[in-house]
């Protein structure tokens, strides 16, 4: 049993070195995708959640993940998504948050919970650049699903921020 | 995609992976839909899937960049909707996505005539915009408590999505209809076009009677859609368009004539090369 114990923590650590092909800074981990890791003999089973719907970063995902388990030694992978519970942007780590900002991009700035019911609060989002609250949303939707494209009045750079989830 | 004959195709051994496919694809993997829960799926996935084909025309013809942006990634969320329901409706026969997607032909499509109606001017395509997205919001809200635990979990996901379409359709609308004389006279005539079709969605078909508990009756949508849209409409100033419902039939099979284009257009490729991948 301490064997099994052993190597699926070992599984997982392999599988959280997978990165998101888009944001190359933040592992599956830290985006909270990786969902289970479960080890049964042989065979691997790792379950992964998709951001968005549509988004192709999961088929890319889902072979590094294999790549990675292989590399390892590990024989038989097998990669399940599932969509229940729905992926929150709640699930994203600190340590995520803060290598999105030294990336350049903004990190959710709120939790999802804030986003719901009749009176939508409007947070401010803070430029990763120079700190400035005094940003504005360019478009609502960025160059992909998960982002917005936003504007720092203050530096007068523009800025991806992750959108609340 | 399938491949069956690939021996005998002129384009030589195509193999696809059909494990690969479904693996990716979100849902639960084991779930099997019963023959009405299919179809039933194949409504709400339909609805998605030429919605989603529609608004990708748009990229490149936006009024602005971030519109190319904004209505491009609106279409490849309604996609992520249209292959989770179209797959688990192919539980049920052993079809793939794929074969639904690019296989069928027009009459055997489940889509509502409104997300078959024509892109329009931008304010049309902002006006369809709203009606689909506000609809969709009451249905997935609602289909979150499915007794079917695959739907529920679809409807659970895609209703975060929708929530962002939503606001988008919103607030085009009101700056449309706010801006000036000509946005607001564009915005009224969008909404004139595509009314008509708003009112097949609350209609409930005998395969609703078939399905309690699982799927949601759509005539109990209307209150909360009418509530949203009546909200958006006082600020914006707009009047809902009398005028008689149109004699949509899309779950029955029966479509707007433009569905036929839209088919061609999407289909024409996976079937000249079948198998095909890249």
């Amino acid at each position: 049993m301490v064997t099994t114990t052993t190597r699926r923590e070992e599984a997982w650590r392999v599988a959280a070195t997978v990165t998101d092909p888009e944001v190359p800074v933040l592992t599956i981990e830290d985006l909270g995708v990786l969902r289970d890791v479960a080890v049964e003999g042989d065979r691997v089973t790792v379950t992964l959640t998709p951001t968005y719907s549509g988004c192709p970063a999961l088929d890319t995902m889902r072979d590094d993940v294999v790549l990675a388990l292989t590399a390892a030694g590990f024989g038989a992978v097998d990669v399940r998504t599932t969509l229940s519970p729905a992926w929150t942007t709640d699930w994203m780590t600190d340590a995520g948050k803060r290598k999105l900002t030294e990336f350049g991009i903004a990190p959710p700035n709120c939790r999802a919970a804030v986003r719901q019911g009749p009176i939508r609060l409007r947070l401010a989002v803070k430029c990763p650049r120079c700190g400035s609250i005094d940003t504005r949303e360019v478009s609502r939707f960025g160059s992909t699903s998960c982002k917005a494209l936003y504007e720092c009045r203050a530096c007068l750079e523009p800025f991806d921020h992750f959108k609340v989830l | 995609m399938t491949h069956a004959d690939s021996h005998d195709d002129p384009h030589g051994a195509v193999t696809v992976d059909e494990l690969e496919l479904s693996a990716e694809l979100a849902g639960d993997t084991d779930a099997v839909a019963t023959k009405e829960v299919a179809e039933y799926a194949l409504w709400l996935g339909d609805d998605a899937l030429i919605l989603s084909q529609q608004l990708g025309a748009w990229i490149a013809r936006a009024p602005e960049l971030e519109e190319d942006v904004a209505l491009g990634n609106i279409a490849l969320d309604l996609l992520g909707h249209a292959r989770s329901l179209l797959r688990y409706a192919g539980t049920a026969d052993g079809r793939t996505e794929d074969d639904l997607a690019y296989f069928r032909d027009e009459p055997e499509f489940r889509s509502a005539w409104l997300f078959e109606q024509p892109n329009g001017d931008f304010a049309q395509t902002i006006a369809r915009q709203l009606a689909a997205s506000a609809y969709l919001f009451e249905l997935y809200s609602a289909l979150r408590l499915s007794n079917d635990v695959t739907l529920a979990a679809i409807a659970e996901k895609s209703l975060k999505e929708v929530d962002y379409h939503r606001d988008h359709a919103v607030q085009w609308t009101l700056r449309l209809a706010g801006g000036t004389d000509e946005s607001r006279r564009r915005m009224i005539a969008g909404v004139a076009a595509v009314w008509p079709y708003v009112d097949e969605l609350f209609r409930d078909e005998p395969l609703i009677d078939e399905l309690e508990g699982i799927a949601v009756r759509p005539s109990t949508l209307r209150a909360g859609f009418d509530a949203a849209i009546d909200t958006v409409f006082t600020e914006a100033e707009l009047d809902v368009p009398d005028g008689q419902p149109s004699s949509a039939g899309g779950r029955r099979g029966s479509h707007f004539p433009a569905l036929s284009r839209i088919l061609a257009e999407m289909q024409v490729l996976a079937r000249q090369h079948p198998g095909a991948t890249w």
